[in-house]
């Protein structure tokens, strides 16, 4: 099973320029998340400042017990090797071919016989569909292939968390299906946690279990897919719709009366329902598509289970359109223990986004992201 | 987000001309090259990658070498062929020529050919890994880039230098040796009788001890400039001139420093 990831208070600056404060959330183990956000707000700064290659100035990221925002470099490390991460074009080593990419770590890390590893590395690439391309140099192959063996590399260690920066960027719509299936049934196989950042709507809406979505230096939410799917926050909406009209925009920010005028202007055409399709698989409305689902053959993803329970424990949380839609998802003996209130009330309100095991949580302590609803504000 | 912490808009100035940034720079620097010292005894030793750019500095490198040290050699053949005829002084041109190769002709010409073609080569290419995230990637595997990559250039770049330096020493000198005989009407027994006069085998230790620092710097800057290259392939370019320029000025600097040591520690010969 993968390992949880708590990010608390987390603040990252360049220089004078802010790029998000205090951005709380956690990554349930073994679950998919996914980080959405407009351009330029820092998505691929909060994935860098994950594996501890940049520093945040404030706040912690704790994995396995370690503080990797204050740990010393030694022990930074050890633990990067739990991770496994997907740069945005592959980041594969130019002057080695896919094999010896792909064997790069093994080599490094341990001491395998040069078979062991041919084994390994030919499972890896027989994972992600590369069979035959062992030979081929990284400016040999296309961006997909790229991203593939990319992939390839970052499993061959076995990580516990692994992270996507942009999976389906400069891929066209059925190559990122195919990576899709391939993240889920990765992780149906691997039962690690996943992060993947992304821009499209059609991989967020149906891939992860949890969304999140970072929008004008803060997170905006983070909670189960159903909660920004079904959310009437301005922000997740225009996102999650891909329309113009709405807080975002095209330079970042737009004046309030802005806004309300071209929301007026929405609802008088009918609303999202009624808006047609977006680009990068937005579509109008509020609709929670159903989660992929591994392929037929692979074993259960362990993690929709632990989601199932973690959510039904957090069911009264939530307004009643986002409870509406949890409740579709979960199997019948969870929602009967729901209904028979075996699940006491938790503290805190609103945006819950990850309730521990009852007995296990410290007293005083919640673990709420404060979710500001940043509408009016300017 | 309370008013407080509101990002501050960026200033006219915004930190660019603060008179602590070449200090922070140095100091980076400085601390650049205490990491690689560091990371220099630890294991497993990159032997491999070690072999790979040993042979890929002294590739770029020996040609240019020697063809810039023959011209060196027969300027200064040149030169102390007419000083010493106007004082008198022809039987020591072989010894002042020899002197004046391997003291500070062969150890200069070494460290503006291993800076600026090793040293380039060396910033282009981690440059070109940053800037596709190759060296993000390889921090990311557990990897540190500075043993894995760093070390083994900067060990490539002093044995190399070592080595260029004895070639610019007999390049040099054989130049020096062809254009006062063969040119200027030198003697030949002469030329070769006074080569013991006044050099002295320190002085070719000294030579080689120049080399082995010089590599070292070119080494080291050349791969902190391209570890930190940033924005696109402009950014490696920047990296690269700032590279050489910085690697020539410390050069110079050491070398003045070195010169100025060795007359204190070893006596000129004959006194």
């Amino acid at each position: 099973m993968g390992v949880a990831v708590e990010v608390s208070g987390l603040t990252k600056s360049f220089g004078s320029q802010n790029i998000w404060s205090d951005v709380t959330l956690t990554l349930p183990p073994g679950e998919i998340s996914v980080l959405l956000g407009p351009s330029g707000t820092g998505k691929s700064v909060f994935l860098k400042s994950l594996v501890g290659l940049l520093k945040p100035e404030r706040g912690s990221i704790v994995i396995n017990d370690t503080d990797i925002v204050r740990t010393s470099e030694h022990r930074l490390y050890e633990v990067r090797k739990l991770f496994g991460v997907l740069f945005q074009d592959g980041a594969l080593f130019g002057s080695m071919n896919l094999f010896d990419n792909i064997a790069f770590p093994l080599r490094e890390h341990t001491r395998k016989s040069e078979s062991e590893i041919r084994s390994i590395v030919l499972e890896k690439m027989d994972m992600v569909g590369l069979q035959g391309a062992e030979g081929k140099l990284p400016g040999e192959i296309s961006g997909g292939m790229r991203k593939r063996a990319g992939l390839a590399r970052a499993l061959v260690l076995d990580p516990e968390i692994i992270l996507f920066d942009e999976p389906d960027s400069g891929l066209d719509p059925v190559r990122v299906a195919y990576l899709n299936q391939l993240i889920v049934d990765l992780n149906a196989q691997i039962d690690a946690t996943f992060l993947i950042v992304t821009h499209d709507i059609g991989t967020a809406r149906t891939v992860p279990d949890n969304l999140g979505l970072l929008f004008r230096r803060n997170l905006v939410m983070f909670g189960p897919r159903e909660q920004l799917l079904t959310s009437q926050e301005p922000v997740v909406r225009q996102f999650l719709n891909g329309r113009r009209e709405g807080p975002i925009g095209m330079s970042e920010e737009k004046d309030v009366a802005q806004v309300e005028a071209e929301m007026a202007a929405l609802e008088a055409r009918g609303g999202d329902r009624h808006n047609g399709v977006g680009p990068k698989g937005a579509s109008g409305g509020d609709a929670v598509p159903p989660q992929l689902e591994p392929t037929p053959g692979l074993p259960e993803r362990k993690a929709a289970r632990r989601r199932q329970e973690r959510v039904a424990r957090m069911l009264h949380e939530f307004d009643p359109q986002t409870a509406e839609a949890i409740r579709a998802s979960l199997p019948e003996d969870l929602l009967a223990q729901v209904d028979a209130g075996a699940y006491t009330p938790t503290r805190g309100s609103g945006g819950r986004h990850w309730a521990p095991e009852l007995d296990a949580m410290p007293a005083g302590s919640t673990a709420t992201a404060v979710l500001p609803r940043s509408g009016g504000e300017v | 987000m309370t008013a407080t912490e509101r990002p501050k808009a960026p200033g006219l100035l915004d930190g660019k001309f603060s008179p602590t940034r070449p200090l922070a720079a140095s100091g980076n620097l400085f601390a650049f090259a205490l990491d690689v010292l560091r990371a220099l005894p630890r294991r497993p030793f990159q032997i491999r990658e070690f072999i790979q750019q040993t042979w890929f500095v002294a590739s770029v490198t020996i040609l240019p070498t020697a063809l810039v040290a023959i011209p060196f050699g027969a300027v200064i053949a040149l030169q102390l062929g007419s000083l010493t005829r106007q004082l008198g002084a022809q039987s020591f041109t072989g010894s002042a020529s020899v002197l004046a190769v391997l003291r500070e002709a062969s150890p200069i010409v070494t460290a503006l050919l291993i800076a600026g073609a090793g040293g380039s080569a060396i910033c282009a290419d981690l440059g070109a890994r940053k800037i596709r995230d190759e060296i993000d990637a390889m921090e990311v595997l557990g990897i540190s880039p500075i043993q894995r990559l760093v070390v083994p250039r900067v060990l490539a770049s002093m044995l190399v230098a070592v080595l260029l330096n004895g070639l610019v020493s007999v390049v040099g000198v054989a130049g020096g040796y062809f254009f006062n005989v063969i040119l200027q009407g030198g003697t030949p027994g002469a030329y070769l009788a006074s080569f013991s006069a006044l050099a002295q085998v320190a002085d070719f230790w000294s030579g080689e001890i120049k080399a082995l620092i010089f590599g070292l710097i070119a080494a080291v800057v050349a791969s902190y400039k391209g570890l930190r290259a940033g924005g696109g392939p402009k950014g490696v370019g920047d990296a690269v001139n700032q590279a050489v320029v910085i690697t020539f000025l410390l050069l110079f600097a050491v070398n003045f420093v070195i010169t100025a040591i060795y007359f204190q520690l070893v006596p000129p010969k004959g006194q």
